[in-house]
């Protein structure tokens, strides 16, 4: 259980001497005890103390890497259970399965597309972060044979060991140890051996239960015999009891500090429908899972699994707003209509999602509005039109128009049209529809 | 040691709101537990799907979409029976669009015999919907709820701007009425009191915080359903009992990801499949955030989404 700032003090020297920057030993344990600081700030903490306070004090779900180098991924260290309360810390890894049982080709076929899965989505480079290679051969030695495949060929990429047995787990470990990869299969008949085994390569040690209290079982019996490191699988395959086993889980650690469930979920999603599979993940990487497996990649299924995992993984608190620039819609040329709105994002979405359903090539002029839709920047003097001839004219816009130099206005500010006009020297101001959504009647009743 | 499962139990409870009549009725709502949180407490209905429909063809939706419908998208009767018959629709949404002074400009009256016509061919629930334009909409859906007086059926959307004849229409004919306004929560419950407070109940009420794309705002709606659906039952607000509504196909299959071919975009893979999980995870995550009511437009997202739902059941 978390210790309060009372219980902590009694911990502290008592000295009051502010090396950990806070005037007393009391308000450093107050920030210790709401997570704001850590113990290792006061340099003169006993060890008694640094132990006891050391579980206290330690992260609710404890920080996990997979992999290792530019490509590990950083899991737990969780603090919430709503996105709205505060960002959510590590985004999710994607994994992709691979049986041992594989043709050569085909493994390397998925290599392949791992290797080749990186996209850059909104300035963020995205892929596929991990292989699973599952045991379903049941063989040690075709399991081995495909560790050092992967390690041969993708030796960046991290790696999920899937086994429940002892000795394909020693012999594929081998191929990375010290190399973040993760040793999923621990259960009540083999926990002791897969237990060292992980130690040895110092992998993460991946607990394989058939229900929330064998796995909070299973962690206890890992840590007793020395292994810290942990993903956790309470054996939840429905999207039922994904959603209900994930949200007790992340409630237990967080809420209630139970140490023994505070390690990153690892949840399977393989379904043959791969639409369906893709709607379980997309369920497991909304609601707390630290590693998603997948049966299989596909570019649309990843492009849409990355967007979500971007998505919940956005900070709530970064103000709503898109950069003050002109954004090209298509390939505009010279004569393409030029509109103008607010910086309000989701203004931008919806506008700029209208142009584009218009198919009509475009440049769409966003200004600093400090985040107010064009109504309201408007009436706060945010969206005035001297601040949209200043914009317009330091942009340099000018130079990439042909001989007609038009500007589309938002309908619901004709009332500037007029004043924009006098400020912009040989412009034309255009009145656009009041609403995004009449954009693309009006786009295309100009080109016609 | 046992796992103490930490149970959440709430003073509030989602209304229970039933829309159409007779066999094919439909009852959504009722839970007193987060999304999906049937281990511990009551979700007594499951979520419902409404098939898009609308007045006009729908020139303006991406070939992925819009081929599904070839051949009965020229009259919206057929086009929605074609949903009830061929794909299994449970609802149909009837939008409007053609209203829009922008598009076809068809009088409320007209729009008032589209939808005489389509009550008087379909047994599942109607949820009539505007063009979103705040003016026309008061005048169109005016002549709408007069048309489906007593059937039951959903109208939407009131907006602040226009609420006042809407819930005035919806009221007079005994309709259900859906509450609109852009993305915040404080909004949504400032609607929903304006238009109870005309007398409106408030448990024949939708809302509807706006929806948004996968890639463009999802986040946004997700965290304002969150909010609303935790006021809901931790607060026992009633202003934000009522079903949350996600119109999610309209602003799944405008964004480019829905509409991009391979060749030009080779790193997004096949535009078939995007599309629909596009529109499929969209939806999916509106679920998992609070939302009771869907409205979709491709079958086959249709699909899976209901898979989703029934997967859900532990
Ligand atoms: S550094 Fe340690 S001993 Fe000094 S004031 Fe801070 S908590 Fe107290």
């Amino acid at each position: 259980m978390a210790l309060t700032g009372v219980e902590i003090f009694k911990l502290l020297p008592k000295t009051n001497c502010k090396k950990c920057g806070q005037p007393t030993c009391l308000a450093f344990a107050m920030k210790l005890a709401q997570r704001q600081a850590s113990l290792d700030q006061c340099p003169d903490v006993s060890a008694e103390a640094k132990q006891k306070l050391g579980e206290a004090s330690a992260p609710p779900i404890r920080p996990i890497k997979l992999g290792t180098g530019d490509r590990a991924v950083k899991m737990g260290e969780e603090t919430v259970l709503f996105r709205h309360e505060k960002k959510f810390v590590n985004p999710c890894a994607l994994a992709v399965a691979m049986k041992d049982t594989a043709s050569g080709a085909d493994a390397q076929k998925l290599i392949d597309a791992v290797l080749g899965s990186e996209i850059d989505r909104v300035g963020q480079k995205l892929r596929i972060d991990a292989i699973a290679i599952t045991n379903d051969s049941g063989d040690p030695g075709k399991f081995e044979a495909m560790a050092k495949l992967v390690a041969e060929k993708a030796p960046a990429v991290a790696v999920i060991l899937s086994t429940t047995s002892p000795d394909a787990a020693e012999a594929a470990l081998k191929h990375f140890s010290n190399k973040g990869a993760v040793l999923y299969g621990a259960n009540a008949s083999n926990l002791d051996a897969m237990a060292a085994w992980a130690k040895a390569a110092k992998a993460t040690l991946g607990i394989a239960a058939a229900s929330l209290d064998e796995l909070s079982d299973l962690t206890e019996k890992a840590k007793a015999a020395g292994v810290e490191d942990m993903v956790i699988d309470s054996g939840a395959r429905k999207a039922g009891e994904i959603i209900r086993d994930n949200t007790l889980i992340r409630r237990a650690a967080i809420k209630k500090n139970v140490k023994s469930v505070g390690y990153p979920v690892i949840t399977f999603a393989m379904r043959d429908d791969n639409m369906l599979e893709t709607l379980v993940a997309s369920a497991a990487i909304a609601k707390y899972s630290s590693i998603v497996v997948l049966s299989s990649m596909e570019k649309w299924k990843d492009l849409a699994l990355f967007s979500l995992r971007q998505n919940i993984y956005t900070d709530p608190q970064v103000p709503m707003q898109v950069e003050q620039k002109i954004y090209k819609i298509g390939e505009p040329g010279p004569e393409a209509p030029f509109m103008i709105t607010t910086n309000f994002s989701l203004t931008y979405f919806i506008v700029s999602g209208e142009i584009e359903n218009s198919k009509v090539p475009a440049r769409l002029a966003v200004l600093d509005s400090e985040g107010l839709s064009v109504l309201t920047a408007w009436a706060a003097g945010k969206f005035t039109a001297s601040k949209i001839a200043q914009f317009i004219k330091e942009s340099g816009i000018e130079g990439e128009l042909g001989g007609t130099k038009e500007l589309i206005i938002p309908g619901y500010v004709a009332i500037l049209s007029g004043s924009i006009e006098d400020k912009l020297e040989g412009w034309k101001i255009t009145v656009g529809p009041r609403e995004a959504n009449g954009l693309p009647a009006f786009l295309k009743s100009r080109v016609a | 040691m046992p796992f103490t499962p930490p149970r959440e139990s709430y003073s509030g409870k989602i209304f229970e709101e039933t829309i159409g009549s007779g066999p094919k009725a439909i009852t959504v709502g009722g839970e007193n537990v987060l999304p999906f949180h049937s281990f511990e407490g009551a979700t007594p209905h499951k979520p419902v799907i409404a098939f898009e429909v609308q007045d006009v063809p729908p020139e303006d939706w991406p070939e992925v979409v819009k081929e599904v419908y070839k051949g009965v998208s020229g009259d919206p009767v057929t086009w929605a029976k074609y949903c009830i018959e061929k794909l299994g629709a449970e609802t149909i949404a009837l939008r409007l669009v053609g209203t829009h002074p922008d598009r076809q400009n068809f009088s409320p009256d007209e729009a008032a015999e589209t939808v005489r016509k389509m009550l008087a061919a379909i047994d599942v629930p109607l949820i009539i919907l505007g063009s979103q334009h705040a003016e026309k909409d008061s005048s169109v859906l005016i002549k709408c709820a007069e048309a489906a007086k007593g059937t039951n059926s959903v109208l939407g959307k009131a907006q602040e701007a226009n609420h006042k004849t809407i819930v005035a229409a919806a009221m007079a004919n005994d309709l259900k009425l859906i509450a609109m306004s852009e993305l915040d929560i404080n909004l949504s419950k400032q609607l929903n009191i304006l238009i109870t407070q005309m007398g409106f109940d408030k448990a024949k009420l939708m809302t509807d915080p706006m929806s948004s794309a996968l890639s463009y705002g999802l986040e946004y709606t997700y965290s304002v359903m969150e909010r609303i659906k935790l006021a809901a039952l931790a607060q026992n607000d009633p202003t934000l009992q009522p079903p949350i509504l996600a119109d999610v196909g309209m602003m799944v299959w405008k964004v480019k990801e829905t509409q991009a071919p391979e060749a030009d975009m080779p790193a997004w893979g096949s535009l078939k499949d995007r599309g629909i999980a596009w529109e499929a995870v969209t939806a999916a995550s509106f679920l998992i955030a609070g939302a009771e009511v869907l409205i979709m437009r491709h079958p086959d997202s249709i699909n899976a989404v209901k898979k989703f739902i029934a997967e859900m059941e532990v």
